[in-house]
């Protein structure tokens, strides 16, 4: 059951810090999804809008601030004044809440594309084979791959194996998927496919954070979009005012290299 | 001309050449021939000696490589008797290395200074002093230090003491000596192989939800697989050999029985010679093995397979045409399945 009151965030950021050494990459985020929406992330590359992505299922730790999902500190358990790091298993199952899509694909590629669908299921969830394989060829075929369960990640083409990996990450039924430049690493003919399948989760209802370049994807989908530059936010709102009508220069500079 | 063009093959050799196109002259290679012939020449001097020649011995004239006597003993009880620990030292030896390799890798990889620290350490011993020290050490050394091992909590009483005369025999400390030393490069070996995969796997993996136990077993030691199979089959190979320096700690096995055959009635030459087969047998045995192995973890990596000797020679006596192999048939080993 769901710990988030009604109505409170998906996604909850405050002032979250986080730096590589000496060089701070987040200097103090704050935003906030709801469940439902999609949100995308823009800016220039290096503004640690991949960063803060990694932050929130905890690949990457916090050094400060606070980042909540569904009404639970990601990585941490608050005790009084004092956050405690969690353990591996416990770090295990948030993440395994969150879907992830990154992009270098990631597929493993000792295994076909039915059983990278079904390797979450089967060995975190511990689900039996059958039901795992029943869901997962239900998932394959709605990201338009039923005819290629059986293929392994480098029979297939790059938009074709992102399609199996938005697959598998929604094999663990998220609450939240997390897209890092979904379509960054693809042919340009084959990015309209995944943007299609993660279009149609959208309208599906799933809270999304999308790191994009796309602004196209952007506008048409987005309910949100923040622009991010060196480690904060600098602006967000609604894509059609941020995309069109940027208050800050700074936007400005960026989307009239991009658009 | 009314004619098709005459493929480049034809053309070699005609005589009315049509100037526009001009025909092609191969390179040639006449040191080739000369290489050649003298490997030729030493060929036949080589099987000359090997086969035909005789040479006197204390007034007796006999065959050079006496293989009537090297036939006697291929087969001999005892020779097969050390052939039988050999292969036991191998594959213990092996098995043991490859284990304590894995743990050794994934300690030297742990981010806790003080794991990776004492495999460092480990390796570092074992790699750095001569495995036929080590062997000594297990079967002499262990016994002077500690004539009496015991198990107990440790600076608090014993539940078991026992003679290490009687604990660690020749084969126990042979065994003992061969894995500890293996470890040690097959550690190095793993450790390239977990590195060499692709860090986005791990994060994948971590994505889904998979603990680090799972990841590792999962999806980072089956894709290390690739890296870390050909030289382990090396290593195995080369350990078939190694096995041979049990004879300095009373050991029984192949080198060892036919040393001591040898020792009894002087056919030095033929009983090196019977052991060298036996040990040429057993790496070619090995040699094609890993052939098959490395096949089979290449799954994957490679759209389509290239045909066994197997199957290319079917294919050459037949002319049939073998079907590629599926480059990616079912992989039970890594499929979640379970």
């Amino acid at each position: 059951m769901s710990k988030r009151p009604d109505n409170a965030p998906m996604v909850q950021a405050k002032q979250v810090h986080k730096s590589f050494g000496r060089l701070e990459v987040l200097k103090g985020i704050d935003l906030s999804v709801d469940a439902g929406e999609v949100l995308c992330l823009i800016g220039p590359s290096g503004s640690g809008k991949s960063t803060f992505l990694r932050c929130i299922n905890h690949l990457e730790k916090i050094d400060g601030g606070e980042l909540s999902v569904d009404g639970e500190l990601v990585g941490y358990r608050q005790s009084g004044n004092r956050l405690y790091e969690l353990r591996d298993r416990e770090v295990c199952g948030k993440r395994s809440e969150i879907g992830m899509v990154f992009q270098r694909l990631n597929l493993f590629p000792h295994m076909s594309a039915l059983d990278n669908v079904m390797s979450g299921p089967v060995w975190v969830k511990k689900e039996s084979s059958s039901v795992a394989r029943e869901r997962a060829l239900r998932l394959l075929d709605r990201v338009g791959l039923a005819d290629k369960v059986k293929s392994y990640p480098n029979q297939l083409s790059g938009g074709q194996q992102q399609r199996v990996a938005i697959a598998r990450a929604l094999s663990m039924q998220p609450k939240l998927m997390l897209f890092d430049e979904p379509t960054s690493a693809l042919d340009p003919e084959l990015v309209g496919d995944v943007l299609d399948v993660m279009r149609a989760l959208a309208e599906d209802g799933m809270t999304m954070i999308v790191v994009t370049h796309e602004m196209g994807f952007a506008r048409e989908v987005g309910d949100t979009v923040v622009f991010m530059d060196g480690g904060v936010v600098v602006e967000s709102g609604e894509p059609k005012v941020v995309l069109t009508a940027p208050r800050h220069e700074r936007t400005r500079a960026f989307l009239s290299k991009v658009l | 001309m009314t004619d098709p063009p005459a493929s480049p093959a034809d053309r070699v050799g005609e005589h009315d050449e049509d100037p526009a196109t001009p025909r092609t002259v191969p390179v040639r290679h006449p040191g080739r021939w000369v290489a050649g012939g003298v490997i030729l020449v030493l060929v036949a001097m080589l099987v000359n000696t090997l086969l035909f020649s005789h040479v006197e011995r204390g007034g007796v004239r006999e065959g050079r490589f006496q293989w009537p006597v090297v036939g006697n003993y291929l087969f001999d009880a005892p020779v097969i008797r050390g052939i039988g620990v050999t292969l036991e030292l191998t594959v213990i030896a092996m098995v043991v290395g490859i284990a304590l390799g894995v743990l050794l890798a994934v300690m030297r990889l742990s981010p806790n200074r003080l794991l990776s620290g004492s495999a460092w350490v480990y390796i570092w011993f074992f790699r750095g002093t001569p495995v036929l020290v080590q062997l000594t050490f297990w079967y002499v050394g262990i016994a002077y230090l500690y004539p009496q091992l015991t198990l107990g909590v440790p600076f608090g009483p014993a539940f078991y003491t026992v003679n290490a005369n009687v604990l660690v025999t020749s084969f126990v400390a042979g065994a003992l000596g061969l894995s500890l030393n293996e470890g040690a490069y097959m550690a190095e070996i793993v450790r390239a192989g977990i590195i060499s995969v692709d860090e986005g796997q791990t994060e994948a993996a971590q994505s889904l939800g998979m603990s680090k136990i799972q990841t590792l077993r999962r999806i980072v030691l089956p894709q290390a697989m690739r890296i870390i199979i050909p030289p382990t089959g090396n290593e195995t190979i080369s350990m078939l050999k190694t096995t041979s320096l049990v004879i300095v700690i009373a050991g029984a096995d192949l080198w060892a029985a036919t040393q001591n055959i040898s020792a009894a009635n002087y056919q030095i030459v033929p009983l090196m010679v019977v052991a060298s087969l036996w040990y040429l047998f057993f790496t070619s045995v090995l040699t094609v093995g890993q052939y098959y192995v490395e096949r089979y973890y290449a799954r994957g990596s490679s759209r389509a397979l290239p045909p066994t000797p197997l199957q290319r020679l079917r294919q050459e006596l037949f002319h049939i045409r073998v079907q590629p192999v599926p480059a990616l048939p079912e992989a039970p080993w890594v499929a979640p399945h379970e």
